[in-house]
């Protein structure tokens, strides 16, 4: 998965994205990595909205069976969001729990007028009805539950994809 | 023998006091109070983590801040509350502790919040829930005799970050009736467990416990030795319920010599902040020109309550 250029995949889903957006779209990065990407993609597509955040620990359908994430941040949206056009951003598309939390967060600060979601990578296995308007990369064959895949971001900023085995005992 | 507030892993299962709880458990418990605060900025006060659990408020003792924030803060996490009203139960006619508690599993409680005048109350539910084969109901500590009053001492740590940052480097001062104080039992516990370097306590010897000192704390009996360069101001309330015998002359001249005044409070860092844990009894520990003076954090102090108790319930509330 090392081979996955996560840079040069950041700048094609900008392209994806530019003819669809105005200064005034909102952009919701879903922390940690997609929070990274949003942050790139305010940037490259000169968005003068605020970057809004959205922590989704306190929205997820495993807190009955795992309990809270560690170290839940701060859901910062400060613009308006009744009627805006909003598009979360995450950066690998998997189950689409993630995705399912984060709508049913944004909606309780008020009715957006349209939702897109843009992602970095779509590494296949979709629990829900879940997906992304824009999307840089899919992998040709899904990846195995047991194997995690994540953005890193380095000292420099730089954006590189990490997997990882699934520890056996999930907390 | 484990810390009976801890399962087997090291989580938190129960919060019946600070002592002896670990570091990183209290400031986990922290930080996890920070995002939670930011939910009552929204339009929609309301998180869906305890949806379909029922909490039940058992106060046997009287509270409106205590069991108002509370309850504010099972609700906002989206769970069933319910209320009870010791003083018109089945206390009242003679049902025991532990059978209320039976009959309130029954009804599928999750989780306990209780206050009680007798110290210990809530380890002896939580360890009749263990005997009897509930483990997945979880029990907190509102406040029991003199001996803890948790999420007081936790929201009080809450509010010395928000404004000092760091413990370190701070020097901190529990003024007042420590001896009928459970609020400052889980303070002292909080503080040195935050390593704060000087913890002092300040009052007239008939209301401080003997061998105070074992707590790990400086011990003052005159109030400006006490305060001087203090970075927090922590008093108590008078418990004049709890007294039962010849331990102060009269309020007004406990005021005199421990009340605290915008001129004792001098003494103090000029950036000291000033808390209490409420009811406050104007004139008697503070004067009004303290409490509602630019150094108190009194109100703030309440506000964040709410955050720290959404944050023990929510780390408590998943089985």
């Amino acid at each position: 998965m090392t081979e996955l250029d996560a840079e040069a995949l950041c700048q094609q889903l900008a392209a994806q994205m530019r003819p669809h957006v105005t200064p005034a779209t909102a952009l919701v990065g879903i922390y940690t990595g997609g929070l990274w990407l949003a942050e790139r993609l305010h940037t490259e597509l000169g968005i003068t909205q605020p970057l809004g955040a959205i922590d989704v620990s306190f929205y997820r359908d495993d807190y009955a069976s795992k309990g809270l994430h560690a170290k839940p941040q701060r859901t910062e949206i400060t613009f308006n969001v009744d009627g805006a056009h909003v598009i979360l951003v995450d950066d690998v598309l998997f189950t689409g729990r993630t995705t399912r939390a984060a709508l049913n967060e944004l909606f309780d600060f008020g009715r957006p007028g349209v939702v897109e979601l843009a992602v970095l990578l779509d590494r296949g296995g979709r629990e829900l009805p879940v997906a992304a308007r824009y999307c840089a990369h899919t992998l040709a064959e899904p990846l195995p539950r047991s194997q995690n895949l994540e953005l890193q971001r380095d000292e420099d900023g730089q954006l590189t994809f990490q997997l990882t085995q699934t520890p056996a005992v999930e907390r | 023998m484990r810390n009976p507030q801890l399962n087997k892993h090291g989580e938190l299962q129960h919060l019946l006091t600070l002592d002896g709880l670990p570091r990183e458990i209290v400031t986990t418990i922290l930080d996890t109070a920070t995002p939670f605060a930011a939910v009552a900025e929204r339009e929609v006060k309301k998180l869906p983590l305890m949806r379909g659990k029922s909490v039940f408020n058992l106060f046997f003792e009287n509270s409106t801040r205590t069991r108002t924030t509370f309850e504010i803060a099972a609700k906002r996490l989206s769970a069933d509350v319910v209320n009870l009203n010791i003083n018109t139960s089945s206390a009242a006619k003679g049902e025991s502790l532990l059978d209320t508690v039976d009959n309130l599993c029954a009804m599928h409680a999750d989780m306990f919040v209780v206050r009680h005048a007798a110290s210990g109350a809530p380890m002896l539910i939580a360890q009749h829930l263990q005997h009897t084969g509930r483990d997945d109901v979880r029990v907190i500590n509102a406040g029991d005799g003199r001996h803890a009053h948790p999420t007081q001492g936790l929201l009080d740590m809450y509010t010395i970050r928000h404004f000092k940052h760091d413990f370190t480097n701070l020097t901190v001062a529990i003024v007042g009736d420590v001896l009928h104080s459970r609020v400052a039992r889980s303070q002292i516990a909080a503080l040195t467990t935050l390593g704060v370097p000087e913890v002092r306590v300040i009052g007239p010897r008939t209301l401080l416990p003997t061998e105070v000192e074992k707590l790990g704390v400086r011990v003052f009996h005159d109030m400006s030795e006490g305060l001087k360069g203090v970075d927090v101001v922590m008093m108590l309330r008078l418990q004049n319920e709890r007294m039962n015998g010849a331990l102060l002359p009269t309020p007004q001249e406990y005021y005199k010599i421990w009340g605290l005044t915008a001129d004792k409070l001098t003494l103090a860092k000029p950036d000291a902040i000033v808390m209490h844990p409420g009811p406050m009894n104007r004139g008697v520990e503070i004067d009004s020109a303290v409490a509602d003076g630019t150094q108190a954090v009194i109100l703030p102090q309440v506000t964040f309550g709410i955050a720290v108790r959404m944050a023990v319930m929510s780390m408590l509330g998943s089985h």
